[in-house]
C-alpha cells in the first residue's frame, strides 16, 4: 500500500511538473498576446521585446508554431511602424525568419499567408517607387492564397481593405471598396472561431477603427 | 497532515519553491565595440531572456539552476551560445561576430557604374533615368549627368574621358548594338534608339571594363533586357511629339511572354508652333516598332528575343556659310533594323552557358545640295550589317570566384556610296576571351583576363590584357584598381579608303574608392589613359596618333536626408591631349572640356502624386578650330562656358484602371545661350555658332499603362 501510495506521489509529482510547463506555455502566451492590443505594447521598441520573447519561447518549447508565429507578426508590426526606413529591411528579414518556423511547425497556412502579405508591404515602404510594383504584386498575391486556404480567415479581408483604403486613388486605391471590404471582415469577425486558444484571433477592433476613420 | 499529503504539497509545488531570482545582465557589442540593438538573449530551453537596448544593454531575471547555456542571436550575426553560472547574478559583455554570409563581398567595379534593380545598391535604376529632369527619358542624356561625360550635345554618343562618341560601345544583352542612335543631322545629334523600360539594368562603364567587351576604347554601356514581365499589360501614350502604344502579353503559365509595340513622332507640328533656328524641309518624322519574346525554358533557362525597326525623315534649310545668299539643304532618310537573341542555361555542376546572336542593318540616305548656286544634288548612301554570334561558358568556383570563357564572331558588310561612286568592304572579325574572378577573400578579389581579336579587312590580330583588383574596407567601403588595354578598329570611314590602317589602342589606369550603402554613394575615382595608334588623315590615312586623358571625378548621392528627395552631385577634371585627323599636333580636342558638373535633384510630394525633378549642367568652354589662328595657336580658342537647367513635373494618377503619368519637361528652363562651337567657312572670313536648334524644348505628354487580364485586379485591389 504504502509503495502503491508513494508511486502515486511521484506520479502526480512528475505530471504536475509537466503540466506545470504546458500551464506555463499556455499562461505566458495568453497573456502576452493579451498584451499585443494593449497600446504601451503597440509601439515600435516594445513590440520588439515582445518578439524577441516569443522566439525565447519558440525555442523552448520547440514543437508550438505559435510563438513564431507571433514573433513574425511582431517584428513586422514593428517594421511597419518605424520611422527610420533603413530598419524595414532588417526586420522583414527577422520575420521572414520567424515566419519559415512557424511554417516548418505546420503552422496555419492561411494565416501565414497573412503575415507574408505584410512582410512584403513593410518591404514596399522603403521605396514605393522601385518596389512598389514587386512587392505590391508579392504581398496581393499572398492575401489571395491566404483566403483560397481559408475563405472565412477575417484578417484576410482586413488587410486587403486596408492596402484600399492606403493606396493612394491614383494607384488603384478604393475608400469605397476599402469599407466593403472591412465591412466583410467584421461579418467574418463575428464568425470567426480560432482553432485554438493561442491561435491567431487579432485585428477585430483595429477593423472596427478603420472603418470608423474610413466613414468619417 | 498525513505524510502523504505533504509530499504531494513538496512535489507539486517544487518548481515554484526554487523561484529565487539572480539577475543577468550585460551588454553586446560587435567586433568594433559598436552596440547591438535588438539582440535577443536567452537562457536555452527557458522563455527566460531579454532584447538588448539601444546601448546594447541587457537586464533579465532567472531563476538559478546552476550552469546554463545562454544564447545570443540576431540576424546578419553568428548565433554565439556560452555557459553561465546561473547560481548567481552576472556581468556579462557579449561580442558577436558579423554572420559569414552577411559579409558584404567586394565587388570587381572600378570604373562602373551600375544602374540595375536587382540589386539592392545601385547607383541609378532605371526608373531614375526616366525621372531625370532634362533627359527626356533617354539612357544616354541620364548617364551624362554621371561623371566622366562630357556635355556634348552637339555630337552623336557619349564622350567618355577625353575620349570621343565612337569610342563607346553600346551592348544589350552582351550583343554589340552597331547604330545605337537614330540618325540625326549636322549639329543636332539623334536620340538613343532604345527606351529605358526595356532594360532591368544599365552599367555604364568608364573605363578598365571586363574582357568580355571589346571593340570600345573608352567607354561600355552595357545594357540587360528585362526578364518576364509580372503580369499582361497594355500601354499607350500621347505627347506634343507623338503617340505610342504597346501589348504584352503572359502566358497562363507565366513562362513565356511577347509583346509588340509601335510609336509614331512627328516634329512638325511642334516646330509650326516653336519656330527652331533651321528651317524644317523634310519631316522630321520616325515610326518606330518593336517585337519580343521571352521564354523560361526551365527553372535556369531564359531565352529571349527582340526585334526593332525602325524609319525615320529628317531635313532642314539652313544659310550657307560658304555662298552668302545661298541655302543649304540637308536631309537624310534612315532605316534600321535590329534583331537580338539570347538563351542562357545552367548546365550544372557550377557551369553556365551563355549563347547570343544578332543581325542589325542601318541605312542612311543623305541629300545636300547648295541652293539656288548648285541644282545637282549630292546623294550619299551608307549602309552597315552586322551579323553577329557570342558563346560563353562560366564556370562558378567556390564560393565567390568564377572562371569565364567566350567567343565572338562578327560579319560586317560596310557599303557606301557617293552620287555613282561606291567604296564597300566586309569585315570578318572574331575574339576570344578569357577571364577569371579571384577572391582571396570576400574582402578582397581581383580579376585577371584578356581578350584576342583578329580583323579581316585590318588583317591583324591583337591582344589586350585586363586586370583589377578590389579591396574591401569597413561594411560599405572599398578600394579598386584596375588597369587594361583596348584596342579599336578605326571608323568605317577611314578604312573605306585606307584598307592598310591599324587598331587604334587605348590604356587604362584608373584607381578608386567607393562608399556605397543603402542611402548614400560616394565614389572617386582617378585615372590616366593612353591613346595610341589614333587614326590621321594627313599626310594621307596613317595610325600615327597619340595621345593621353587623365582626370579625377567625384560623385555624391543620397537619398535619405530630405525625406521624399533624391540627389545626386558629379564632378569631373579633364586634361587631355590628342593628335589625332588632321591636328598639327598634339592639342585639346574640341569635344572635350576641362570642367563638368552636374546636379540633379527629385522630390515627391506624396499628398498630391507628384515629382518634381530639377537638373543643372555644367561644362567649361571647350575649344574650337579658329582659321585664323596660325599653326602654333590651333585649337586654342575656347567657347563660353555650358549652363543648362531642366525641370520636370511628373504626376502620377489613375484614370479608370489605368495607371496613368501626366509628364511636364522643360529643357534649359532659363534660356541659357549654348556655344558648342565655331564653323568658319573655308576663307575664314565668316564663322557660324553651332548652337541647339531648339533653345529650350517643352515637352508635354501622358502615358497610360493598364493590365489586360484579371492578375491586374490583384494589383487594383492591394
Amino acid at each position: 500500500m504504502k509503495r502503491f501510495l508513494l508511486s502515486l506521489v511521484v506520479m502526480a509529482g512528475i505530471s504536475s511538473a509537466t503540466m506545470a510547463q504546458s500551464a506555463q506555455y499556455e499562461q505566458t502566451m495568453a497573456k502576452n498576446i493579451g498584451e499585443l492590443d494593449s497600446t504601451a505594447t503597440f509601439t515600435p521598441d516594445a513590440l520588439l521585446q515582445k518578439a524577441g520573447l516569443f522566439e525565447r519561447i519558440g525555442g523552448a518549447e520547440k514543437s508550438q508554431w505559435q510563438p513564431y508565429y507571433y514573433a513574425a507578426y511582431c517584428n513586422v508590426m514593428s517594421s511597419l511602424m518605424q520611422k527610420d526606413k533603413s530598419k524595414v529591411d532588417g526586420l522583414a528579414d527577422q520575420a521572414e525568419a520567424d515566419l519559415t518556423k512557424a511554417e516548418q511547425l505546420n503552422g496555419n497556412a492561411s494565416e501565414i499567408a497573412c503575415i507574408k502579405s505584410l512582410i512584403a508591404t513593410a518591404r514596399l515602404t522603403v521605396d514605393p517607387m522601385n518596389r512598389g510594383e514587386q512587392y505590391g504584386m508579392i504581398s496581393a498575391k499572398a492575401l489571395e492564397e491566404g483566403k483560397q486556404l481559408n475563405a472565412e480567415n477575417p484578417r484576410v479581408y482586413l488587410l486587403q481593405g486596408q492596402a484600399l483604403l492606403y493606396t493612394p486613388e491614383a494607384f488603384g486605391g478604393s475608400k469605397t471598396g476599402g469599407k466593403a471590404l472591412l465591412e466583410v471582415a467584421l461579418q467574418k469577425y463575428a464568425a470567426f472561431k480560432p482553432a485554438g486558444k493561442l491561435d491567431p484571433n487579432w485585428g477585430e477592433g483595429y477593423a472596427k477603427q478603420l472603418l470608423q476613420q474610413a466613414s468619417k | 497532515m498525513s505524510l502523504f499529503n505533504r509530499l504531494l504539497i513538496i512535489a507539486v509545488l517544487l518548481p515554484a519553491w526554487l523561484s529565487a531570482q539572480v539577475n543577468i545582465s550585460g551588454k553586446v557589442t560587435d567586433g568594433k565595440k559598436r552596440p547591438v540593438a535588438g539582440a535577443n538573449i536567452s537562457i536555452k530551453d527557458s522563455y527566460d531572456g531579454a532584447v538588448t537596448k539601444a546601448d546594447g544593454s541587457f537586464s533579465f531575471q532567472v531563476t538559478p539552476a546552476g550552469e546554463q547555456t545562454l544564447i545570443a542571436t540576431m540576424a546578419g550575426y553568428q548565433p554565439l551560445e556560452m555557459k553561465i553560472n546561473t547560481a548567481e547574478s552576472q556581468q556579462l559583455d557579449i561580442v558577436l561576430k558579423n554572420a559569414a554570409r552577411e559579409l558584404k563581398v567586394v565587388t570587381i567595379a572600378a570604373g562602373s557604374f551600375e544602374a540595375s534593380d536587382e540589386k539592392k545598391n545601385t547607383v541609378l535604376k532605371p526608373l531614375d533615368i526616366v525621372t531625370t529632369a532634362g533627359a527626356g527619358a533617354d539612357i544616354v542624356n541620364a548617364i551624362k549627368t554621371l561623371p566622366g561625360t562630357q556635355q556634348t550635345n552637339d555630337r552623336e554618343g557619349l564622350f567618355v574621358r577625353g575620349g570621343t562618341g565612337y569610342e563607346t560601345q553600346t551592348v544589350i544583352d552582351g550583343m554589340l548594338v552597331r547604330n545605337p542612335f537614330s540618325s540625326g543631322v549636322p549639329d543636332m545629334p539623334g536620340r538613343g534608339r532604345f527606351s529605358p523600360f526595356l532594360f532591368k539594368g544599365t552599367t555604364f562603364s568608364s573605363g578598365g571594363y571586363s574582357a568580355q567587351y571589346g571593340q570600345g576604347l573608352s567607354s561600355a554601356l552595357i545594357l540587360e533586357s528585362t526578364d518576364l514581365p509580372a503580369r499582361s499589360s497594355a500601354s499607350a501614350g500621347v505627347s506634343v511629339i507623338g503617340v505610342n502604344g504597346g501589348v504584352e502579353t503572359l502566358s497562363k503559365d507565366k513562362r513565356t511572354s511577347y509583346g509588340v509595340e509601335a510609336d509614331y513622332t512627328n516634329l512638325a507640328p511642334y516646330f509650326n508652333v516653336v519656330k527652331p533656328k533651321q528651317e524644317v524641309n523634310l519631316g522630321p518624322e520616325i515610326i518606330g516598332t518593336s517585337a519580343n519574346f521571352r521564354r523560361k525554358t526551365s527553372k535556369t533557362g531564359m531565352l529571349k528575343f527582340y526585334g526593332y525597326a525602325n524609319w525615320s525623315n529628317m531635313g532642314f534649310d539652313y544659310k550657307s556659310l560658304e555662298y552668302p545668299g545661298s541655302t543649304e539643304s540637308y536631309q537624310v532618310r534612315n532605316h534600321n533594323i535590329y534583331t537580338n537573341m539570347t538563351y542562357r542555361e545552367n548546365l550544372g555542376s557550377g557551369w553556365k552557358l551563355y549563347a547570343g546572336a544578332s543581325f542589325s542593318t542601318n541605312t542612311d540616305k543623305i541629300k545636300t545640295d547648295t541652293l539656288p548656286k548648285n541644282p545637282a544634288e549630292t546623294n550619299i548612301g551608307v549602309r552597315s550589317d552586322l551579323t553577329q554570334t557570342k558563346l560563353m561558358l562560366t564556370k562558378g568556383l567556390g564560393n565567390f570566384s568564377a572562371l569565364r570563357v567566350g567567343a565572338e564572331y562578327q560579319y560586317a558588310v560596310e557599303r557606301s556610296a557617293f552620287n555613282q561612286y561606291n567604296l564597300n568592304y566586309v569585315d570578318n572579325y572574331a575574339a576570344g576571351f578569357a577571364e577569371a574572378d579571384v577572391y582571396f577573400t570576400p574582402a578582397f578579389a581581383g580579376r585577371f583576363g584578356g581578350r584576342t581579336e583578329y580583323s579581316s579587312v585590318l588583317g591583324k590580330v591583337n591582344f589586350a590584357p585586363r586586370a583589377s583588383l578590389a579591396y574591401k574596407v569597413g561594411y560599405n567601403g572599398q578600394f579598386t584598381l584596375a588597369y587594361g588595354d583596348y584596342y579599336q578598329k578605326p571608323e568605317p570611314q577611314y578604312i573605306r579608303f585606307d584598307r592598310g590602317l591599324d587598331y587604334m589602342k587605348a590604356t587604362h589606369y584608373i584607381a578608386s574608392y567607393q562608399l556605397l550603402s543603402n542611402y548614400y554613394t560616394f565614389r572617386t575615382e582617378v585615372f590616366y589613359k593612353q591613346y595610341k595608334n589614333l587614326v590621321k588623315t594627313v599626310p594621307d590615312y596613317n595610325n600615327n596618333g597619340d595621345g593621353f586623358a587623365k582626370g579625377i571625378e567625384v560623385f555624391w548621392r543620397d537619398r535619405k536626408t530630405v525625406k521624399n528627395m533624391d540627389y545626386w552631385v558629379s564632378y569631373s577634371y579633364l586634361d587631355t591631349k590628342r593628335d589625332y585627323l588632321n591636328y598639327p599636333y598634339r592639342v585639346q580636342p574640341d569635344f572635350a572640356a576641362n570642367h563638368t558638373a552636374s546636379f540633379v535633384a527629385k522630390y515627391f510630394v506624396t499628398k498630391i502624386q507628384t515629382n518634381f525633378g530639377l537638373t543643372y549642367s555644367f561644362a567649361s568652354g571647350r575649344p574650337y578650330y579658329n582659321p585664323n589662328q596660325p599653326v602654333s595657336k590651333f585649337m586654342s580658342d575656347k567657347t563660353i562656358n555650358y549652363n543648362s537647367v531642366g525641370a520636370s513635373v511628373s504626376y502620377l494618377t489613375s484614370i479608370r484602371k489605368a495607371f496613368t503619368i501626366f509628364v511636364v519637361q522643360v529643357s534649359n528652363v532659363f534660356n541659357q545661350q549654348q556655344v558648342f562651337g565655331y564653323r568658319y567657312s573655308s576663307d575664314g572670313l565668316r564663322r557660324n555658332e553651332i548652337v541647339p536648334n531648339v533653345p529650350r524644348f517643352i515637352f508635354v505628354g501622358m502615358f497610360m499603362n493598364f493590365g489586360t487580364d484579371r492578375r491586374q485586379d490583384i494589383i487594383n485591389n492591394l
